[in-house]
Formats: structure tokens, C-alpha cells, sequence
């Protein structure tokens, strides 16, 4: 496969212009600066808060100078927190180029949205010159994440993926799950699966951390359409969703934002640190599905049994159907029939080589069904975190 | 980890003492798992969990090999596992009755 070579050597999958709105009120012009460029590699992102916040400036950091990302229009009201003069230098000093528009300096919302669309233009002409160069599969950074499980998830989608995330890191990629609040109840088997103690002690911390948060907020990851789906308690929707790690060694914890810096499975902790102060940690699947992108996924797969049909600015999310009924009502919005275990029509490992198979050729530009479909969503609010500690990296070689 | 299935019910683990059922199971169907027979005792839908042994009271429930919760009431074989018979070890379930006017 190809990738679009980028400063930091990092190769991207996609070639994206970002626009990205720095406050809410900045949200309708963007979006009509997207929707009037009518290109498919045009994508909306942003953040709504007008209050200054790290954690949100150095996620837009990262989404911004994203392997998968070409370019980037900045678009400001001119009054709020957001730190656009940092934000641009960033992506400056990645080697894209970047332009910023701030609505109260250029008239208003017309002239804005007009300056836009010709800034885009330009942006998408600059983004094609990248060079694309050969790619190989320890470049990939793959990132998973479940949504509307029900029974079946943990039975068919979620080890499936397990055994794809085995074989990419067997080619030395680099594959992350998340969610520590959705591992309560997994906790031992993931200490013995750490590379190193120092790392096994620094998943434990995190796994508390994550207990006592969600008990501050009175509910844990568990939603009633898991219930109906014939789940009954966290900790075996915990169990489900974990066989998505797969069995090889953790070889690290990063935070939202944090790359990996060489190929293995990582654990994505994405529960704030310090009191719970802005809510719940993340309040939908988008949430998490922008975390791991900031931490350098260059696609998603996303395993479902309810049946989810989002998608995602930036890079593509993959959509593996675990239930066979979930799949006959909604196979428009799955790239995989998971649910066929359930029917002994297939195994884990066939689905397996199938999902695996699937990254090969959406990272070769094949769109997923949710990017062909134009689903784009994008959230991020308020969250804050600490750097991670020293035992949670391997040592580079 | 081993499991041991038929086209019915799947029982992850050998350890487990409940299975997943993989169709829509009626009342006084028979399934076998492991050699042995089970009457099913109320309907169990497609993705839940069905008692494939007596359990206890505070008994474990057990899947993947690894405890999911434990049982709040006796539990027969081949009943229904779920919210009204067993609850979490760690945090309470919630169900979307939890705000209403």
C-alpha cells in the first residue's frame, strides 16, 4: 500500500483538509464552508467550549497535524479562549499548510464563509502535491472500540477483532483499545498480560481510577440497550469487550493525544484525571472514537450488535456487525458479518482474517461503508489529564 | 479456552455455568450442551444468558471463565439469567426507567 508522506515521517491513509471551528459559535460558518467545498476530503471538526482547556488545545494539536490530515483552515469567532495563534504555529511547524479566518476580522458570517471556500481550495491543492510513498503494515496505527453491544458482541465481534489486533501486531503495527471504565472486572488478567510490572502496576492505577470515577457518577458504562441485548452487569460487558485486545502482551498505556512510539497493543486510558469535574468521561462512542484518531489511529473498527452506524471525521471507521439479526436489518451501515459465528457459518479466526484483510484494503483507499455514506461525526468537550507516568511506555530499543 | 457449543447455546468456557443462547429459545425446548440435557424453562432471546446448572444465591455467575456478577436468587437450570435474578459485583445496572416523569 501507499500513505502520503508527512514531515514527521508519519504516512497517512487519507489526505484530509480539516476544518476546524475553535468555539461554537464559529460552528455554523465552518460548517457551511464544508458543505458549499463539496469534496469528500473536506471534513468538519472542532471544539465548542469558549474556555481555555489543554487537554482540548493539545487534541486539536494532534487531530490537526493527524497523518491522515493535509491541511487545515482554522475558524475563529475572535472573542473566545481557544489558543489559535499556538494551534496554527503547531500545524505550521508540521510542514502543512494552515490559514486561519476569524469571523469578527473578516465581516461576518457571509464574507467568511466566502474567504472559506476559496482558502479550501487552495488547502486541497496544496494537500495533493504530498508525495505518497510505499507503505508497509508495521506503519499502521489501528485503534477499536465497541458501541450498542449487546449479548452477541463477545461472542462474535469482539474476540473477531481480537484476532485481527494478534495478526497486525504479530506484523509489528501498532493496535489500541480503550475504555478502562468498560475493563472493570478485567482486571487481573490484564496486569498478567503487561509487559513489564512497573506497566502492570500503572494499568492497576488506572483501573482504580476508573472505579472511582464512574462510581462518582452514579452509573458505569452500562446502557439499558445492553441490558435488552441479554447483558446484565458491567463486568461482563467488561469481559466482551476486552477479548477485542486479542492475546498478544500490552506493551504500553498512553492517554488521549499520546502516540505510541513503536509498533504493539496499547491501552488507551481515557478517564480523566483529578476529581471528576467536567462529567462523565467520555458521553458517547464519537468521544472515544476521537481519542484514539488523536493518538494516531489511522481507521477504527468499531463492533456493534444493537447496530451503530456512526462514522468519523479524519479516519474511517470500520463497522463489524456482531449480531446476525442487527446485520440483516442494517448490512447498508456493515462492512462485516460477524453475527455468522452465531449461525456456525463462520469462526472467530475466519471473521478474523476478514476484518484483517478489510484494514489492508481501507487503508489501501477503499472507503468503509460509513465514510462512503458521508458520516463524518466529531465530537470533544471538556476533560483534563495528567502526563503518564514513567512505567507506562516500552523501553525504546 | 475450549468451547463447547452446539448449534443452540454457546458455553464460552468450560469453567461457565451459563450459556449464550444463539436463537430465540422457547419454553420446554431441549438443548444439549456438554452431553448432557437441558429443558428450557422460560423463553430465553437470542444474545441471553440461560442457567445450564442449579445456582445458588450469591452463588458466582460465571462466563468467559471469569465471575460477571452474582446470583441475588436460586437460580433452576435452564431459567432465564439476567437482571432479575442476578446483579454486579462492582456497580449497579441501570435500565432507562432510571429518570421518568
Amino acid at each position: 500500500m501507499n500513505g502520503y508522506l508527512r514531515q514527521d515521517g508519519r504516512k497517512g491513509i487519507r489526505n484530509i483538509v480539516a476544518v476546524a471551528y475553535l468555539v461554537e459559535c464559529a460552528h455554523h460558518v465552518s460548517r457551511q464552508i464544508v458543505s458549499k467545498s463539496n469534496n469528500d476530503n473536506v471534513h468538519l471538526i472542532g471544539f465548542p467550549g469558549c474556555y481555555p482547556n489543554e487537554y482540548a488545545l493539545n487534541m486539536m494539536e494532534q487531530l490537526c497535524t493527524h497523518p491522515n490530515v493535509g491541511g487545515v483552515l482554522l475558524v475563529s469567532l475572535g472573542c473566545e479562549g481557544f489558543n489559535r495563534e499556538s494551534l496554527q504555529a503547531t500545524i505550521a511547524a508540521s510542514g502543512r499548510p494552515v490559514e486561519t479566518l476569524v469571523i469578527q476580522q473578516q465581516g461576518g458570517t457571509l464574507k467568511t464563509i466566502q474567504a472559506g471556500v476559496s482558502k479550501v481550495q487552495q488547502l486541497l491543492a496544496q494537500a495533493e502535491q504530498t508525495e505518497l510513498v510505499p507503505m508497509d503494515v508495521s506503519e499502521l496505527i489501528v485503534g477499536t472500540i465497541c458501541g450498542g453491544s449487546d449479548g452477541t458482541s463477545g461472542i462474535t465481534a469482539n474476540p473477531a477483532v481480537g484476532r485481527c489486533f494478534d495478526k497486525l501486531v504479530e506484523a509489528n503495527a501498532t493496535c489500541i483499545f480503550e475504555e478502562t471504565g468498560e475493563l472493570i472486572g478485567c482486571e487481573d488478567t490484564m496486569y498478567q498480560r503487561a509487559a513489564t510490572p512497573e506497566l502492570a502496576k500503572e494499568i492497576e492505577a488506572a483501573m482504580i481510577k476508573a472505579a472511582n470515577y464512574y462510581t462518582t457518577m452514579g452509573y458505569g458504562s452500562f446502557a439499558p440497550g445492553n441490558a435488552e441485548g441479554g447483558l446484565t452487569t458491567q463486568e461482563e460487558k467488561s469481559m466482551g469487550a476486552y477479548c477485542k485486545s486479542g492475546d498478544s502482551q500490552i506493551h504500553g498505556l498512553i492517554k488521549p493525544g499520546d502516540v505510541p512510539p513503536q509498533g504493539g497493543l496499547y491501552l488507551l486510558d481515557v478517564v480523566p484525571d483529578g476529581e471528576p469535574r467536567f462529567g462523565f468521561p467520555n458521553i458517547s462512542d464519537n468521544a472515544e472514537i476521537v481519542e484514539l484518531i488523536a493518538s494516531g489511529s489511522h481507521l477504527v473498527l468499531f463492533t456493534t450488535g444493537r447496530g451503530s452506524v456512526v462514522g468519523s471525521a479524519i479516519s474511517p471507521v470500520i463497522k463489524i456487525c456482531a449480531n446476525p439479526e442487527t446485520y440483516e436489518r442494517m448490512a447498508d451501515d456493515m462492512d462485516i458479518n460477524a453475527g455468522k459465528i452465531m449461525n456456525g457459518e463462520g469462526d472467530v479466526d475466519s471473521v478474523g482474517q476478514e476484518i484483517y484483510d478489510l484494514v489492508i484494503e481501507v487503508a489501501n483507499k477503499a472507503p468503509s461503508k460509513s465514510e462512503a455514506m458521508g458520516h463524518q461525526e466529531f465530537i470533544l468537550t471538556y476533560k483534563q489529564f495528567e502526563p503518564i507516568g514513567p512505567g507506562c511506555l516500552p523501553a525504546t530499543a | 479456552m475450549t468451547a463447547q457449543s452446539n448449534n443452540d447455546v454457546i458455553a464460552l468456557h468450560p469453567a461457565d455455568n451459563i450459556g449464550v443462547s444463539r436463537r430465540n429459545l422457547l419454553v420446554n425446548e431441549t438443548i444439549i450442551i456438554d452431553g448432557a440435557l437441558i429443558r428450557i424453562a422460560e423463553e430465553i432471546p437470542v444474545g441471553h444468558k440461560v442457567a445450564l446448572g442449579e445456582i445458588s444465591a450469591g452463588n458466582k455467575i460465571i462466563k468467559y471463565g471469569a465471575s460477571i456478577g452474582s446470583a441475588t436468587a436460586d437460580i433452576a437450570t435452564g431459567r432465564h439469567v439476567h437482571l432479575h435474578n442476578m446483579k454486579s459485583d462492582y456497580i449497579a445496572s441501570h435500565t432507562r426507567d432510571v429518570v421518568s416523569h
